[in-house]
C-alpha cells in the first residue's frame, strides 16, 4: 500500500487535536457523526460572512450568487454518486428525511392494502419506522431479510420473500452496528428481476468507498451530510428520474410550487418539487465542499486505507481475552461492535471515555438487530480515514484498564 | 445524620480521591454494598425508563421514613444507585423532597447528570423523589 497521508489529513480536522479529560481525543464515534475538515468549516463561514441570501427567490446579486453555488452543489453531488442528471439529486435534512420522503411519497402512490415491503434485520430505525408508519396508514406489511450469525444477509431467503404483493425493498448499504457491506448490486438485481424497486440507505457507506448509483442500479439512494464530513442538517436523496417524476411531493410549502391558488396548486419540476421551504442551503454548499474534499484525497485511497484499518483493528481486538466481536471480520467497513468479558457496554464506555476515547454504547438505533444478536447492547468503535493504528493500540490499552477495574 | 451531613461526608470522601480512576473504583466498591431490591421486583414495574443500563428501584416506608432498595445490570450505574441510596435512605419524605443535590457536582460526577448519558442518574433521582412525593401525599 502506498503511504496514506493520515498525519497531514488529521491536520485538516481541528477537533482532532483537542484533549478531553487532559488526554488526546481519540474519536471512534464516526458512525454517529464525523468531524469536519477546515475546507468545510471555511466554506460555511465564508458563505455566512459574504454571500448569504435566500436561494431561488430574489432578483439580486447575492441571491443569484448563492443560488448558483447551491445548484453547483447539486452537480457536485450528482458526479460524486455518478447519477445521470442533477435533477435526480434532492437535498434534504438527512438520510432520515430522505427515507421518510420515499416512504411517504412512494407509499401514497404505489402501496395498497395487503401490499408488502421488504427490509432487513440490519436496518437502522430510520429505515424501519418510516416504512412502518406508511404500512400502518396503507394497510400494508413488512417482511424481513434474515441474517447469518456473522451478520450477513441471507440472499437465498431474500429471494423467497418476493410475491406479487411486494412493492419495494429498502436495505442498508453498510450496517451501522456491524460494518457489514451488503451486496447491493445483487440485491437490486434480485429485486428488479421481480419487478420491484430498491431504496439503499447509504448513511454508513458513502464515507467509506466509491458509490456509483448507475452501477448499483438502485432506484433510490439516501445519505446524511454529517456522516460524510459535511454539516449536520443536510442530506441527499438520489432517485431515478422515472420514479421522482411520478411521486407526489412529500411536504408542501415554498420553492416546491409552480402556481398556487386556493382551489389548486401545481407543483414545480424536479428537483424542487421535493425541496419545500428554505433548505439548509449554506449547509448543502458545505456538504459539496466535503465531497470535493474527499475527491481531492481520492475516495479509492480512503477505501484502501480503511481496509488496512479494518485488518489491524480486527486482529488487535480479537487478541483481547474475553472480547466478543460481532459481525463479519474480513470484508467490512471499519465499524466494530463488541462486548468485553460480559461487562455492560455502558461501563466499558464510561471508563474508556475517561481515557479520552469516544465510542458509542447501547443499541445503536437498531433494536431488532440487538434482539437477533441476543444482546441488550454493544460497545461500538466506528473508525474512518483519519484514525490511526496507534489510536487502535490505545483502545486496546484502555480495554485492559476496563478489564482490570471491572472484571 | 441528616441528608446534608451525609452529602458533606461524601464530598469529603471524594475530595481525598484525586484521580478519576479512584473515584470510579470507590463507586464500584460502593455498588457492592447496595441494598438489593427483592429479585421478584426486578421487573418492568420497578424499571426506570430512559436508561441505557437497566435500573430497578423500590421504596418502603417504615416509621415515617423511606428505605430504598435497587439494582442495575451495569456496575457503575449500580455504584451511582448505591451513592444515591446512601444519601436518601432512612429519611422522611419531606427531607427527601427538599434535599439539596449540589454535592453531585462537587464530587465531579456532574457528567452523569447529562441527558445524553442515558445512565439514568437524573432519572434515578427523579424516581427516588417520586416515591417520597407519593408517600408524602399518602401521609396527608
Amino acid at each position: 500500500m502506498s503511504e496514506f497521508p493520515v498525519g497531514k489529513i488529521r491536520e485538516d480536522f481541528p477537533v482532532l487535536s483537542r484533549e478531553v479529560y487532559g488526554k488526546p481525543l481519540i474519536y471512534f464515534d464516526n458512525g454517529a457523526t464525523t468531524q469536519k475538515p477546515v475546507q468545510v468549516i471555511e466554506v460555511i463561514n465564508q458563505f455566512h460572512r459574504e454571500h448569504n441570501a435566500s436561494i431561488h427567490r430574489s432578483v439580486n446579486f447575492l441571491s443569484d450568487t448563492i443560488t448558483a453555488s447551491y445548484e453547483e452543489a447539486r452537480v457536485t453531488t450528482q458526479r460524486f454518486l455518478n447519477a445521470t442528471k442533477p435533477s435526480e439529486i434532492i437535498f434534504t435534512s438527512g438520510a432520515t428525511a430522505s427515507i421518510n420522503l420515499v416512504a411517504f411519497s412512494f407509499g401514497e402512490t404505489y402501496i395498497h392494502p395487503g401490499d408488502e415491503v421488504i427490509l432487513s434485520t440490519l436496518e437502522h430505525h430510520s429505515n424501519i419506522v418510516p416504512w412502518q408508519m406508511m404500512c400502518e396508514r396503507k394497510g400494508a406489511s413488512i417482511k424481513v431479510i434474515p441474517i447469518s450469525d456473522q451478520g450477513e444477509l441471507d440472499l437465498e431467503a431474500f429471494a423467497q420473500l418476493f410475491n406479487k404483493r411486494t412493492r419495494i425493498v429498502a436495505v442498508t448499504h453498510v450496517s451501522n452496528v456491524l460494518g457489514t457491506i451488503n451486496p447491493v448490486e445483487e440485491i437490486v438485481k434480485i429485486s428488479h428481476s421481480n419487478g420491484v424497486p430498491v431504496l439503499i440507505d447509504g448513511a454508513q457507506a458513502i464515507q467509506h468507498g466509491p458509490v456509483d448509483v448507475q452501477k448499483i442500479d438502485c432506484d433510490f439512494y439516501a445519505f446524511s451530510g454529517h456522516k460524510v464530513y459535511g454539516p449536520t442538517g443536510t442530506g441527499v436523496l438520489y432517485g431515478k428520474e422515472k420514479w421522482l417524476e411520478t411521486l407526489p411531493p412529500w411536504q408542501g410549502g415554498g420553492d416546491m410550487i409552480d402556481r398556487v391558488t386556493f382551489e389548486k396548486t401545481t407543483y414545480n419540476e424536479l428537483p424542487l418539487k421535493f425541496e419545500a421551504g428554505t433548505t439548509n442551503f449554506i449547509g448543502i454548499i458545505g456538504l459539496a465542499a466535503a465531497l470535493e474534499y474527499l475527491k481531492s484525497i481520492s475516495i479509492k485511497e480512503i477505501e484502501s486505507y480503511e481496509k488496512h484499518i479494518v485488518t489491524y483493528a480486527s486482529n488487535a481486538l480479537q487478541q483481547i481475552d474475553g472480547l466478543k466481536l460481532f459481525g463479519p471480520t474480513g470484508h467490512k467497513a471499519p465499524v466494530f461492535s463488541f462486548i468485553l468479558n460480559q461487562i455492560h457496554p455502558y461501563d466499558t464506555g464510561v471508563i474508556i471515555d475517561k481515557l479520552g476515547i469516544a465510542v458509542r454504547t447501547g443499541t445503536h438505533c437498531a433494536m431488532p438487530l440487538m434482539d437477533r444478536l441476543g444482546v441488550d447492547g454493544t460497545v461500538r468503535a466506528s473508525l474512518c480515514f483519519y484514525n490511526t493504528t496507534e489510536e487502535i493500540d490505545r483502545l486496546v490499552e484502555a480495554l485492559d484498564v476496563v478489564n482490570t477495574m471491572l472484571s | 445524620m441528616t441528608i446534608s451531613e451525609i452529602t458533606q461526608k461524601i464530598v469529603e470522601d471524594f475530595s481525598a480521591l484525586e484521580e478519576w480512576m479512584d473515584k470510579y473504583n470507590y463507586l464500584i466498591e460502593m455498588g457492592k454494598e447496595l441494598p438489593l431490591i427483592d429479585p421478584a421486583l426486578r421487573n418492568d414495574n420497578y424499571l426506570i425508563r430512559g436508561c441505557q443500563s437497566r435500573v430497578w428501584i423500590n421504596a418502603d416506608l417504615k416509621d415515617g421514613k423511606i428505605f430504598y432498595t435497587a439494582d442495575s445490570d451495569a456496575i457503575i450505574t449500580k455504584g451511582l444507585a448505591a451513592l444515591m441510596i446512601r444519601v436518601f435512605t432512612g429519611h422522611t419524605p419531606e427531607e427527601i423532597i427538599n434535599a439539596d443535590l449540589s454535592f453531585i457536582e462537587k464530587i465531579g460526577l456532574k457528567e452523569h447528570l447529562s441527558p445524553t448519558r442515558s445512565n439514568g442518574l437524573a432519572s434515578m433521582i427523579k424516581q427516588i423523589k417520586y416515591f417520597a412525593m407519593a408517600w408524602n401525599l399518602k401521609n396527608k
